[in-house]
């Protein structure tokens, strides 16, 4: 907590609605974040590679360019975590939401409690771990250089779908069901919403498999949840 | 049982015997009933067959009736025909025939009474010989008739002997002569006919079937007679008979089918529309609403085809209205939900400020941010089930299926309930199968209608236990959460389901809720095909039970979980229409 202070973590919040944004700063301000207010998303890309925040909260509904554009700019550049801010809680809304590359959402009206956990379960710094390297399959992976190589070529994942990866490939004789994900991933506890990991666990396989149709690295176990396939190991 | 098999062999009786072979001879006889059964329906098959098609197609019905029909009608035109033919033919023969015997008796008749005489007695066996040669038919002649003399016969010696003489080109015998018409021709003068079957001396020439024309001949002084027969063969007769039967059999034949493809032909005109209706109204219920019949020419299958369209178009314009409605609905309840819950965050943002920072305030405003922070979760609450109502009643809500443990989600909500549980002083109780309840669903909605279940069931429990059971059959999973609080009262088992029914008016702000939650919970199990039944009595608590079909778009029969308790008489009612109740489980008041 002190560490994330004395970094006062730093928020870009791409909203519309002036008192929102407004309110949204008074309250990272209190909780010590850093914020910079993008009140339309055709600004928000130049937002972003000129304020560098460690997390974007995004409204969906903009004015202007569309909020999921916004995310899939945002993703084609960028790894930063997004989380979207979304008054539409029908599952269409929101998978379109994070197929488009967020990685988190919260559904207003929120508690400040509940978004500033959400923030900070993003935001996570990897505390100077040990050196760590796993094997999954034909994957290399550096824990604590972030780095997954496949015969020397680099994977480009952004950090949840490397967090992701990182759980499973950790224990690869473990079946991990999407609750437990859900907590160990994203920081939620007693939540079951299964479309955030399906949504990402396909976003993964787009990335790490070489046929996402048949996935080798991550296994679905079905009726339970995924596991890490291929041979593996740690180091 | 191994043991059993070996008894009777290795082992002294003190061992009752096994009935080990009773249930073969029942099997046996079954095996026997169940092959009878499946000869029979063999047999059956194309009798059914064509009942099926009898019942099932108005051109098959047509074209059999058609058959059925212009056969009797073919068979009865044939036998009138035939039999007018018959006759005429016969009545032809016959009159040529009598003619030309009466014209042959008077030559005959003269020739005897001219004939010499040898002494004083006619020389019989001379003139009978010239006489059949005379009579007889030429070469040339077109008939072909035999005679036949008889005689001569007299009436004082009757047991003499009678010459017989005969004639023709294959020479007819005696037994051609019906005994009854040489009588007749014997006893009275003048000419006499019959039918007869003409037997020839020649035995390769067979039978024949004939008509035989008798005369008398008298000789002059003696008072003697001699029968004369012509013997006419109908061999031609009955060859021309047989030539017209066979024509009028084929006639028959080809106009019976003739007339069958005319019927099978005029019907397909008539039902081949009908059909492509049918196909067509098939698919507009199957929701192409583009579908139209082809129209053509004026006549009614036209205008029918031509109403049918209009029909459709209207239907279609109907759908596409109310689909539109729909649409619109659902577009400003999307928009209510932005427009509402942007400044609602904001809201709650601040109140959040102020309730955190009440600490500061005077006593008054403290407690203003508390009741801003309190009436803010309920207004949060009513809102998302509002909007949550309206995208059922949008028929916008869709299921996102995965495949989950029931016992799991009931785990899960029990330990989020925890915390209220032990608040109200009610003890949770959990009880599942050791085995997996696995079931397709939206888990969000499951969660949330448990939770409901749960939620409620402690606070309308007061302090009492809530157990949570979960069971698991073929076809269906069932969850069922009890209490032990006020219950319900009769009646109140139906409307508990109701948008904002609450048990007590009076107790009822009290307790928070909505009002919403038991009719979204009812929603949602509708949308999973499942069902949500309610059990009650006064005093004795209350009891829910919400069955899932195993896999999305199962159909149910029955719940694997009673809704009463045991020993409890039922007082059962449901949220969802038309349930299959499982026996014995009767509704009552």
């Amino acid at each position: 907590m002190e560490a994330v202070r004395a970094q006062r973590g730093k928020v870009l919040v791409v909203d519309d609605d002036s008192s929102l944004s407004e309110m949204l700063t008074i309250v990272l301000r209190s909780e010590g974040f850093e914020s910079r207010v993008c009140p339309t998303g055709d600004r928000a890309m130049a937002a972003v590679r000129e304020f560098r925040p460690d997390v974007v909260l995004l409204d969906l509904m903009l004015p202007g360019k569309d909020g999921v554009d916004v995310c899939r700019e945002i993703r084609a550049e960028s790894g930063v975590p997004i989380i979207m801010l979304t008054a539409k809680s029908d599952t269409v809304d929101i998978v379109v939401g994070l197929e488009s590359g967020a990685d988190d959402y919260v559904i207003k009206p929120f508690k400040p409690k509940e978004l500033v956990a959400r923030l900070r379960a993003r935001m996570r710094k990897f505390e100077d771990a040990p050196p760590e390297s796993l094997v999954l399959g034909d994957l290399a992976i550096d824990v604590a250089g972030h780095v997954v190589e496949r015969d020397g070529e680099r994977l480009s994942l952004t950090p949840l779908e490397f967090d992701l990866l990182v759980c499973l490939a950790r224990k690869p004789w473990q079946v991990f069901t999407r609750e437990v994900l859900l907590e160990q991933v994203w920081g939620y506890r007693h939540a079951a919403d299964t479309r955030l990991v399906n949504v990402h666990v396909q976003r993964l396989r787009s990335k790490v498999e070489r046929d996402p149709e048949n996935p080798q690295i991550v296994l679905t176990v079905r009726g339970v949840g995924y596991k890490a396939g291929g041979a593996a190991g740690t180091g | 049982m191994a043991l059993d098999t070996q008894s009777p062999l290795s082992q002294p009786p003190q061992v009752t015997p096994e009935p080990s072979g009773a249930p073969e001879p029942g099997g046996g006889s079954s095996r026997a009933a169940t092959l009878l059964v499946r000869l029979l329906r063999t047999l059956a098959a194309p009798a059914l067959d064509l009942a099926w098609l009898w019942r099932r197609s108005i051109q098959a019905r047509v074209v059999i009736g058609t058959l059925t029909l212009s056969t009797a009608l073919a068979l009865l035109a044939g036998w009138v025909l035939m039999n007018r033919v018959t006759d005429g033919l016969l009545d032809s023969k016959r009159q040529s025939a009598l003619t030309l015997a009466a014209a042959g008796a008077e030559t005959a008749q003269a020739k005897l009474t001219a004939a010499p005489e040898v002494g004083n007695v006619l020389d019989l066996g001379t003139v009978v010989p010239e006489l059949t040669h005379a009579l007889s038919p030429s070469d040339s002649a077109r008939d072909d008739y035999g005679i036949v003399i008889i005689g001569p016969s007299d009436p004082f010696r009757p047991d003499d002997d009678e010459g017989v003489v005969t004639s023709g080109q294959a020479s007819p015998n005696r037994a051609s002569i019906p005994a009854d018409l040489l009588a007749k021709v014997q006893s009275t003068a003048g000419s006499w006919w019959a039918y007869s079957t003409i037997q020839y001396d020649d035995e390769e020439a067979g039978n024949q079937p004939g008509l035989v024309v008798g005369s008398q001949l008298q000789v002059p002084g003696t008072g003697q007679t001699y029968a004369l027969f012509y013997v006419f063969s109908l061999e031609e007769q009955l060859e021309t008979l047989y030539v017209v039967r066979s024509a009028l059999i084929t006639t028959g034949a080809v106009l019976v089918v003739l007339l069958g493809t005319i019927a099978w032909l005029v019907t397909r005109q008539v039902v081949t529309p009908v059909r492509l209706a049918r196909r067509i109204a098939e698919r507009l219920a199957s929701g192409r609403l583009e579908e139209r019949m082809r129209v053509r020419g004026e006549d009614d299958i036209a205008r029918l085809g031509v109403s049918f369209n209009q029909m459709a178009a209207s239907l279609q314009r109907q759908i596409s209205q109310l689909q539109e409605l729909a649409r619109v609905q659902r577009r400003f309840v999307a928009d209510v939900s932005h427009e509402l819950r942007t400044p609602l965050t904001t809201v709650r943002m601040a109140a959040d400020l102020l309730h955190d920072a009440r600490g500061a305030f005077d006593p008054a405003t403290a407690r203003s941010a508390e009741l801003l922070q309190a009436e803010l979760d309920r207004f949060e609450a009513l809102l998302g089930d509002l909007l949550e109502i309206s995208r059922f009643d949008a028929g916008a809500a869709t299921l996102t299926l995965t495949d989950v443990d029931l016992r799991d989600v009931a785990r899960r909500v029990c330990d989020g309930a925890a915390g209220l549980a032990a608040r109200r002083g009610a003890r949770l109780a959990v009880d599942v199968p050791s085995t997996r309840c696995m079931v397709e669903v939206d888990v969000r909605r499951i969660e949330r209608i448990v939770r409901n279940l749960v939620v409620n069931a402690i606070e309308y429990g007061e302090g009492s236990d809530v157990t949570v059971r979960v069971a698991a059959g073929a076809d269906a999973v069932a969850l069922s959460v009890r209490d032990r609080g006020v219950g319900l009262k009769t009646g109140e088992d139906v409307m508990v389901f109701n948008r904002f029914w609450r048990a007590d008016p009076a107790r009822a702000r009290t307790r928070g809720g909505t009002g919403l939650g038991l009719s979204i919970a009812v929603e949602d199990t509708t949308l999973h095909g499942g069902r949500l039944d309610a059990w009650g009595r006064p005093g004795l608590g209350a009891l829910f039970r919400l069955t899932l079909p195993r896999r999305a778009g199962g159909t149910l029969e029955e719940s694997p979980l009673p809704l009463a308790p045991r020993g409890q008489e039922a007082l059962v009612s449901s949220g969802s229409a038309a349930w299959r109740m499982p026996p014995g489980r009767e509704l009552d008041r």
